[in-house]
């Protein structure tokens, strides 16, 4: 009997681990800000996409796969939704699902570009997607407004990890 | 010969610098102070507009946008109100879609004219057709405003940027960065902020 409890115990904490993969967490600027501030070794492969822009949804699985790739390697893939926070039941989390993304999704909820983009990144026009490569140990980082195939995105990270 | 070198080394170093000096500048298109160069390009109605044919006109609203990104949508209503606003204080509204309709279907003419027109728009919506207005002005995105000033039979860029800080809600705006910038701009005095960012769709450029 215990050992059914046991069982049954664990078949819930997989299936809670497994939903928690499709969490999509609604975060504010400061947040992010803090997230890519920590001082960490980890490079940070951040890229900021939307639901509907097709060049971000073309790309995806390219930064999507790099997760599995640097599975044994200080690299994380941080996938910042700017669809608008109202469209996260609605898009954002389908989407998520569909594709049955691994890296971490969050969603930016803010309002004002104006404000944000430059914090983010002074050099950013506002243009999506764009990514940015980041090492706060080493003091590296890069930004990129333009779409990447797979080849040109892993060859973009190697030459930043050296 | 001897001469000749140094002539030639100094020559090519000329060239090369003026490549290198010249090239940002084209990439990054007009910046707040250039003149804009006008353009003929066809209006939904079939008619060439340009900047030029508007003798009254004191300025511009120029806004590159087009039917079917999401922002441009959710910005199609700010814009007419816009020109329901400026075009009686002598700033009309020019729309001009960049976007390649062989990449985007939804934004080939006859689908420009059917929107004009379901939406009533009251000013030019401009195809631009080879893209070399958009790369002229330097938009990356839709929608992206330019809001151009007279100066005697040229025009000069006098806001560049976003249209306030709410796309999603008009309701929910807190600044409008543009009525801002007209307010002084309809006044005669310069924009005190004539720089700002937005998201947009990036703009389909034709495949080279």
């Amino acid at each position: 009997m215990n050992r059914l409890k046991f069982i049954v115990l664990l078949a819930g904490l997989l299936l809670t681990t497994a939903a928690q993969a499709q969490q999509v967490q609604v975060i504010k600027l400061p947040e992010l800000q803090k997230r890519l501030a920590r001082p960490t070794d980890t490079t940070y492969v951040v890229n900021f996409w939307a639901t509907w822009c097709g060049p971000c949804v073309k790309e995806l699985p390219h930064f999507d796969k790099l997760t599995t790739t640097y599975k044994n390697q200080k690299v994380k893939v941080l996938l910042v939704s700017m669809d608008y926070a109202s469209q996260l039941d609605k898009k954002v989390k389908p989407f998520v699902a569909k594709n049955a993304l691994k890296s971490e999704v969050v969603l930016l909820n803010e309002t004002d570009p104006n404000t944000y983009l430059t914090q983010i990144d002074p050099k950013w026009t506002g243009s999506l997607p764009f990514t940015l490569l980041l090492n706060n140990t080493r003091r590296k980082r890069v930004t990129f407004e333009q779409e990447f195939t797979t080849e040109e995105l892993q060859k973009q990270l190697q030459a930043f990890m050296k | 010969m001897k001469k000749l070198l140094p002539f030639l080394a100094s020559l090519l170093v000329l060239a090369f610098s003026s490549f290198i000096m010249l090239r940002p500048v084209a990439d990054a298109g007009y910046q707040v102070g250039d003149k804009a160069a006008d353009f003929k390009l066809k209006n939904v109605d079939g008619k060439l507009v340009s900047l030029a044919d508007n003798k009254a006109a004191r300025g511009y609203i120029v806004v590159f946008t087009c039917n079917t990104c999401p922002y441009a949508k959710a910005y199609e209503q700010r814009i007419i109100d816009l020109n329901t606003k400026y075009a009686p204080q002598g700033y009309p509204v020019v729309a001009i879609n960049p976007n390649d309709a062989a990449t985007v279907p939804g934004d080939s003419f006859a689908e420009m004219q059917k929107r004009a027109r379901e939406k009533k728009y009251a000013f030019p919506y401009l195809q631009d057709e080879t893209q070399q207005v958009a790369h002229q002005f330097g938009a990356t995105r839709t929608p992206h405003l330019y809001v151009l000033t007279r100066q005697g039979n040229s025009f000069v860029v006098s806001y560049i940027g976003a249209i306030d800080d709410n796309s999603e809600d008009a309701k929910l705006v807190k600044t409008k960065y543009l009525e801002n910038a007209m307010t002084e701009l309809v006044a005669g005095k310069p924009a005190s902020v004539s720089s700002t960012k937005a998201i947009g769709c990036t703009i389909k450029w034709k495949k080279a």
